[in-house]
């Protein structure tokens, strides 16, 4: 159910908490970049995610999904950074692609940047949502608990999400119809 | 001269109208597309794996028994 959990962890023994950790980086980092749409300080997140987890370790209940725990913790630090710096500064367009490990093909990567700018026009809490829902593999509840919020409310979250997603997709592929220009002159206002 | 009808108004009504409120099976194929993309986006920064950085940061994390030490000495203080 949840692909990215590395299951639970049943003691705080040094060796199984840093391979539980290690296991949650990968995941972590997706997380902290839809977060900060900047890979750099979504890096930086997890830094201080880690090292904030191994000082505060006696408050993690042996047993529960370490998985979620990080993710709390990651989900609580880049709201506190977030009202003091406001919205880090998104990587340029295209860097993101860039530093994808399987480039994408052209046509596939307009899509893929295209995704990428709506998705960050989305606010910041049914982005999460979302995330946590949709790809990261949590459960509505477990993204409750990391956001702190009820079930209901994550559910809502999702839907509205999913809605201004098809809304903002919808609207860029009729700005793409092309060589369509009697239709695009209609949606324009034009005349020409 | 044959009375011709316009079609034109009537399809931009229709477009129109489809992308405020699309009909449910295009609805279901964007949600559908929209999930795709997500965990595609997703999925490549997880299949990156973990960097170097973190391995290390794991590795030279100090062990509890240290840790322990430390916040004694701070409580003590």
């Amino acid at each position: 159910m949840s692909r990215s959990a590395p299951g639970s962890v049943t003691s705080r023994d040094d060796a199984s908490v840093r391979e539980a950790m290690l296991a949650a980086v990968p995941s972590l980092r997706a997380f902290a970049i839809s977060l900060s749409a900047n890979v750099d300080r979504a890096d930086d997140l997890v830094q201080e995610t880690l090292l904030r987890a191994w000082a505060n370790l006696d408050s993690f209940e042996p047993g529960t999904n370490m998985s979620a725990w990080l993710f709390t913790i990651l989900r609580n630090l880049f709201r506190s950074e977030y009202r003091k710096r406001r919205r880090e500064v998104p990587d340029s367009d295209g860097a993101y692609a860039d530093s994808m490990k399987t480039q994408p093909e052209q046509a596939s990567r307009v899509e893929f940047e295209e995704f990428r700018e709506a998705l960050n026009k989305l606010p910041a809490d049914q982005r999460e949502a979302l995330v946590l829902v949709g790809a990261s593999g949590f459960s509505y509840e477990e993204a409750a608990e990391i956001c702190g919020c009820a079930v209901g409310t994550i559910k809502s979250r999702v839907n509205r999400a999913r809605t201004r997603l098809a809304e903002l997709l919808a609207i860029e592929s009729i700005e793409d119809l092309g060589p369509d220009r009697e239709l695009r002159a209609v949606f324009s206002g034009g005349g020409n | 001269m044959k009375e011709r009808k316009s079609l034109r108004p009537e399809s931009a009504v229709q477009v129109r109208s489809s992308s405020a409120r699309p009909d449910p099976a295009l609805n279901r194929e964007i949600q559908t597309k929209i999930g795709q993309q997500l965990r595609a986006i997703y999925d490549d920064v997880v299949d990156q794996g973990v960097p170097d950085r973190f391995a290390e940061l794991l590795r030279n994390l100090d062990s509890q028994a240290a840790r322990a030490k430390i916040a004694d000495k701070d409580a003590g203080e």
